[in-house]
């Protein structure tokens, strides 16, 4: 019974990790309509470039290494993600094939770059001890605490995105830019400023997601591809551009690869996929999606 | 200013005339012998790999580049432990490079996959690297398909009859990964455990797994006495991160890829948890043996500098063991390699050489390495975590000792068949 509690538990925090890094993904593609294949990319980036601020801290023993390792590869994919769509997507706006296409390059690119600079060493961050020990849960046990903040994290960009889209100016000009990026241009909003500040925050949820799964499970060579495509199944099981549907698409994929796991391990993957078929089979625009 | 100029242009003028004088007697020298390089610089194992390689230039760069009159040039490809992925670049140095010799690879799976290539091939040879599947030389071998590293299997000679009759274990959890080196790992622990009386839980794990949670949860909740942890590389390590964050208490007992500098030198909370953990393996970190001393002396002094372990990976020292066998072959045979190689493959077969651990090599029927396994246990030395040989088996062939005909009877290692039979 606790062994259920357990697994479960774990998809939930697993889900938590897929819901940040997806969730930047679904914002971008919700205003943009841009499939940003480099989205893998910038989640490996913030995670190279965070460990990069974050190693020497960690030597010389301060409490903040991690928050500053956390900041710094945050705040480098938001510069990225902005730089990305100003110097590049920018100019071939509604060209959705010829952007995936360069979003995809970009990626091969800067994966290349990082093996060439940070080499192929397995990274990983150690967290606070505040947040890296283990805690009592009812019903689990001993439980790592990190992978409960996790969790906590998960929900504060649920909300804030939530937040973020319903209460502030900028939420109504891109839920106004969703509908009509025209009109929204008429009623003189700078759109595309609007389009750099989105794919500023789409790419700093990724950068969250590369800092806080790098310190949740290794960081190589190799996750940029992994997160992409976790971020794709989430997106189209839950539905394009709503953050809620995010988040059910991540819970479900979380879920699903533990349960997997325990049960039938070297099939597991297979399960993530049977969800994917079976939504694009009876609700291809997701469940949560719109039509 | 024209004085330097000068000076210059005759420095200049000099290097031309020498490098045309040299050139000269160059073209009467006999052609290099080509040696492709193939290890994994991507994937889970690209720590192991790169140190492979810094292992492979220590010991061309000992003999200057030359054997038996001949120039070695070497050419390093990479994979990233996929089998199709280390076909492609075996293909591309025999092809493209036009290599003499592939030195690789380094995982398992790989390594049943260029034997398989090799066996297509006329006149080239591939000497394993570190991959240490127990299929590639057992079952179906190939006539130009040669290692002198041990494999996965006699990597656990003694270990599964130590945890049952030293530590007194009488149930263990086995977790590994889900391809060949791991089976054969499994293999070659549960041959001796099972057959005391030991029993065993399996927990497999495609390799590239990172989230091992829910399967330690079963783990911590099971009646094993201690975990067999049979991963390696990043997987290895996320393994043991969670293990220790789960707070799991359990003895553990290693593979042969779990105690090594590629896992004992990356940071982390894993450590603690490895500190005294038992393992067997083809090397230790300290191994009383000069010769072993004098290697390993000699890789920090080349590589302590520029990136270099303590003391070096067990790839490693796969490779250097390998190319031993090859330089000792070519040496043997004054760099001929004409005649599809007939004659440097009859002098593999019958190289008698000393690995880097000071361990006797020779190959059997199947040229597969007959040779010393070590018992190790990891100990806080000097405030760095080491691997220590406390036990030696001499002359460990590839079935343990078992009759060869017995030994195939019990079936390939895999999933499904995990040598676990009671006596």
């Amino acid at each position: 019974m606790d062994l259920a509690a357990t697994i479960l538990l774990n998809g939930l925090t697993l889900a938590a990790l897929y819901f940040i890094v997806a969730s930047g993904f679904s914002l971008i593609f919700g205003l943009m309509r841009v499939v940003n294949m480099a989205h893998g990319a910038m989640y490996l980036i913030a995670g190279y470039v965070g460990y990069a601020v974050f190693e020497p801290l960690y030597d010389r023993d301060v409490w903040y290494a991690w928050y500053v390792g956390l900041a710094a590869g945050v705040a480098f994919a938001a510069v990225f993600g902005a730089l990305v769509q100003t110097l590049l997507l920018g100019w071939m706006q509604g060209q959705e094939l010829r952007q995936a296409l360069v979003t995809i390059g970009l990626s091969i690119i800067v994966a290349d770059q990082l093996l060439a600079t940070y080499g192929g060493t397995p990274r990983q961050f150690f967290a606070p001890d505040a947040i890296f020990g283990s805690t009592q849960v009812p019903g689990v046990g001993g439980y790592p605490t990190f992978r409960l903040v996790q969790i906590g994290v998960a929900v504060a960009v649920g909300l804030g995105l939530w937040l973020l889209l319903n209460r502030t100016k900028l939420g109504i000009m891109i839920r106004a830019g969703v509908d009509d990026r025209q009109m929204l241009g008429a009623c003189g909003v700078n759109v595309p400023l609007v389009g750099v500040a989105v794919f500023a925050l789409g790419a700093a949820l990724a950068g969250l997601g590369g800092v806080i799964g790098a310190t949740a499970q290794p960081l190589a060579q190799g996750a940029d591809g992994r997160f992409l495509l976790i971020s794709l199944v989430v997106v189209i099981v839950g539905g394009m551009g709503s953050v809620t549907g995010t988040a059910l698409g991540a819970v479900l994929v979380g879920v699903a690869e533990q349960i997997g796991q325990a049960m039938f391990p070297t099939y597991s993957v297979i399960l993530t996929f049977l969800i994917m078929v079976t939504v694009l089979a009876l609700r291809p625009q997701g469940i949560l999606g719109r039509a | 200013m024209t004085i330097r100029m000068t000076r210059r242009a005759a420095l200049l003028g000099g290097a031309g005339l020498a490098a045309g004088t040299l050139a000269a007697p160059a073209v009467a020298q006999p052609s290099p012998i080509r040696l492709g390089g193939l290890t994994t610089l991507e994937g889970p194992f690209a720590t192991g790999g790169q140190d492979a390689y810094r292992c492979v230039q220590m010991e061309l760069e000992r003999i200057n580049h030359t054997i038996g009159g001949r120039r070695i040039e070497f050419i390093r490809e990479s994979s990233n432990a996929q089998a199709d992925v280390a076909l492609a670049r075996a293909r591309k140095l025999i092809e493209q490079d036009n290599v003499d010799i592939i030195l690789g690879p380094l995982s398992g799976a790989e390594g049943i996959a260029l034997r398989d290539y090799s066996r297509t091939l006329t006149g080239k040879t591939i000497v394993n690297g570190s991959s240490g599947a127990s299929d590639t030389t057992l079952r179906n071998p190939s006539p130009n398909f040669f290692r002198f590293s041990t494999d996965g299997t006699q990597w656990m000679a003694g270990l599964g009859r130590h945890v049952f009759q030293q530590m007194g274990i009488r149930e263990v959890a086995v977790t590994a990964g889900d391809y060949a080196f791991p089976y054969a790992q499994v293999f070659g622990f549960n041959l001796e455990f099972c057959r005391l009386g030991g029993r065993v839980q399996h927990y497999w794990a495609p390799l590239g797994t990172t989230d091992f949670t829910s399967q330690i949860a079963q783990i911590n909740r099971s009646n094993a006495g201690a975990v067999v942890v049979v991963h390696g590389g990043t997987d290895g390590l996320a393994f043991m991160t969670q293990y220790a964050q789960a707070g799991g208490s359990k003895p553990l007992i290693g593979g042969s890829i779990m105690a090594d500098q590629t896992m004992l030198s990356a940071r982390g909370p894993h450590r603690r948890v490895m500190n005294g953990m038992i393992s067997g393996g083809p090397i230790a970190d300290v191994i009383d043996d000069p010769t072993w001393r004098e290697f390993v002396e000699r890789y920090r002094r080349r590589w302590l500098n520029e990136g270099g372990f303590q003391s070096p990976s067990i790839h490693a020292v796969n490779y250097a063991t390998n190319l031993h066998g090859i330089l000792h072959a070519l040496g043997a045979v004054n760099g001929d390699l004409s005649n599809n190689q007939a004659a440097f493959q009859r002098a593999l077969a019958a190289a008698e050489i000393t690995a880097p651990t000071g361990a006797a090599v020779k190959l059997d029927h199947n040229r597969q390495a007959i040779s010393d396994i070590f018992l190790n246990k990891i100990e806080e030395r000097q405030g760095t975590a080491q691997v220590v040989a406390f036990g030696r088996t001499q002359g460990v062939n590839q079935t343990l000792g078992m009759p060869e005909a017995q030994f195939l009877q019990l079936g390939a290692p895999s999933r499904d068949n995990a040598g676990c039979v009671a006596a």
